[in-house]
């Protein structure tokens, strides 16, 4: 049996790239594989989504209504519960295993490892602190069951044309009422999301305007780009909150990171190191963001912007 | 409500350069500039609000660490704080320890709401309020960027991956601040005048019965691998043909 159970994380009634990151994490740790929970309302899509990732040696469900929406308060005992069968609990280091990870922790009484970006032995992991100005390296000791979140950023996912098995589990746990949904507000755009694609561009204030984030807009379309931000973007109401990148935000690994009108403070800079190739384009030659650049263009991002999207065509 | 709990951490300020010690032990702290952990100072500023339109009676700062942190301790006095307890220890301590520690502190005062940083900027960890919430049986919501009350209930909007997410939630509950739930306000010299005046309760750790033994081993802190230097190009035709160089473009 598998030593390692990942929480799945869902977004409607698909899987979220974060789970597929996590197997990639937990076969490093034990490569028989590992266990994927699911829990929803309805997760058949999800599931089978799961059981066809390589490396996931069986998928439990736990269908109930009232796991419509993904509450920590109310996953976090059934998760604890069933955590008993294994050596490892791992989530995602997503805005959902944040919430969660820590509350079953706290549950099973044990500590919790965050954000592991490598796996250095069975129970030694490596993990940023310090909005990744230091890297720690932590032994978890023997006795205790290993709670982690993985840092998403930091693996790939694990590929498809696996069949595991589907099963359904029945926690006994009771969930508690005191916590209710109330409601979600997202821009569903039709962009790639930002922590799987392959391009990302951003802006920060800079740009100046909400207006102004339409030519960013218009060159993400011609790359097939996700658009992100910064901090100061996001503050200003340029943009909504979950565009923001960065220690605070979400981060990302793209192929090519392009930043325009960003200053480049550690607390942005954080969330874009794993990219692949990091561009700069700001009018300041001495601003930060250029010691951390793969190729940096100092020049006015009104006429670079528009003079790139004719150069593409 | 009574009383509003709110966690301060003292952590390296978010402005410093951060240097890895050359023995791999930890980071560099002496002689570096410390100061409340900014998520932290977010949520005592929203306590005072609370305060301020009379939803609750007093606020409490409370910090767990050397007694060189009553220094963050009388800033938060000064911000408004009616008083501050300090749980003295010398050591680092984990979140879960932490929770402990705080939960010791909520069975004393049983406040109405507990007030906490959704991370600090040191460990970066973001655990200790689900894991407080968890011990404590009450609900949590973290990332919070509004805050309302209304009676025995609060609805709180959660900066999460997917957007903007409404939950309500019984009180007594933990909430974990975001950096858009306020923007802290300045301290002024007469509120440090008076701060000095306020009450500051300083309880040795081993008098609370927790056992703050790290779990987790430091095996090592290192420095981050950089990233090997870039080029500059001068316009838009050297960006792309850079960008064509590496595979990027076609
Ligand atoms: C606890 C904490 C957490 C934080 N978390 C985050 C986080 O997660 N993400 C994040 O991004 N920030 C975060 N910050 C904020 C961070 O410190 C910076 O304040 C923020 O990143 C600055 O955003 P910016 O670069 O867009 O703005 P600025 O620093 O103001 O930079 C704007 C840049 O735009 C350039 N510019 C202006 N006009 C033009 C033009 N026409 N063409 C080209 N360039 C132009 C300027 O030269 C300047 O360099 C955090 C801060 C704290 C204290």
């Amino acid at each position: 049996m598998s030593t390692v159970l990942i929480v799945a994380e869902t977004t409607g009634a698909t899987l979220n790239p974060s789970t597929a990151k996590c197997v990639s994490c937990a076969c490093e740790i034990d490569d028989t594989g590992a266990d994927v929970v699911v829990f929803g309302n309805s997760v058949a899509a999800a599931a089978s989504e799961a059981a066809g990732i390589n490396g996931v040696a069986r998928v439990l469900t736990v269908e109930k209504p009232e796991h419509e929406h993904a509450l920590a308060a109310l996953l976090a005992p059934e998760l604890a519960e069933l955590a008993a069968d294994y050596d490892y609990v791992l989530g995602p280091s997503t805005t959902f295993g944040k919430d969660l990870m820590p509350r079953v922790a706290a549950l099973l009484g044990v500590s919790q490892v965050s954000d592991i970006m490598a796996v250095d032995g069975p129970r030694r992991f490596k993990r940023p602190i310090y909005a990744g100005n230091a890297i720690l390296t932590v032994e978890v000791p023997a006795n205790q069951t290993v709670v982690a979140t993985v840092r998403v950023a930091s693996y790939s996912a694990a590929e498809t044309g696996n069949s595991a098995s589907v099963e359904s589990a029945s926690p006994s746990a009771e969930a508690p009422s005191h916590t209710r949904f109330v409601e979600l507000k997202s821009d569903v755009g039709e962009r790639p999301d930002l922590q799987s694609a392959r391009v990302v561009i951003s802006g920060g204030r800079g740009v100046g305007s909400s207006d102004n984030f339409e030519i960013l807009y218009k060159l993400a379309d011609k790359l097939g780009a996700g658009v992100g931000a910064s901090r100061a973007a996001v503050d200003a109401g340029f943009v909504p909150n979950d565009m923001q990148i960065g220690q605070t935000g979400k981060i990302i690994a793209p192929d090519l990171y392009i930043a325009f009108g960003i200053s480049g403070a550690i607390q942005h800079l954080t969330g874009i190191k794993d990219a692949g190739t990091i561009v700069a384009v700001n009018k300041d030659p001495e601003a930060p963001i250029f010691e951390i650049a793969d190729i940096g263009l100092v020049g006015d991002l009104f006429e670079i912007i528009p003079e790139l999207e004719k150069r593409l065509g | 409500m009574e009383k509003i709990l709110v966690g301060l951490k003292r952590v390296v300020d978010y402005n410093v350069r951060i240097r890895v010690k050359p023995d791999n032990s930890g980071v560099v702290t002496d002689g570096v500039k410390m100061s409340i952990n900014p998520f932290d100072e977010i949520a005592l500023e929203e306590a005072l609000r609370i305060k301020e339109r009379g939803e609750a009676n007093e606020v409490i700062a409370v910090t767990i660490g050397p007694a060189d942190t009553q220094q963050q301790l009388r800033t938060g006095l000064a911000m408004g704080a009616d008083r501050a307890i300090l749980v003295e220890t010398d050591g680092d301590i984990e979140p879960l320890t932490v929770a402990r520690i705080m939960l010791k502190l909520l069975e004393k005062e049983n406040p109405g709401l507990v007030l906490l940083g959704k991370q600090a900027i040191d460990d970066d960890n973001s655990q200790t309020g689900p894991m407080l919430a968890a011990l404590w049986g009450r609900p949590q919501a973290t990332f919070a960027s509004v805050l309302k009350l209304s009676g025995d209930t609060a609805q709180v909007t959660r900066e999460i991956d997917a957007g903007l997410e409404t939950v309500e939630i019984d009180l007594p509950a933990v909430v974990t601040s975001d950096l858009r739930l306020n923007e802290p306000r300045y301290v002024k010299l007469p509120d440090i005048m008076k701060a000095k005046k306020k009450p500051l309760e300083t309880i040795p750790l081993a008098e609370l019965g927790v056992d703050a033994t790290a779990s987790l081993q430091t095996i090592s802190v290192e420095p981050p691998p950089v990233r090997a230097k870039g080029v500059r190009v001068s316009d838009v035709d050297g960006l792309v043909a850079a960008l064509k160089d590496k595979g990027l473009l076609n």
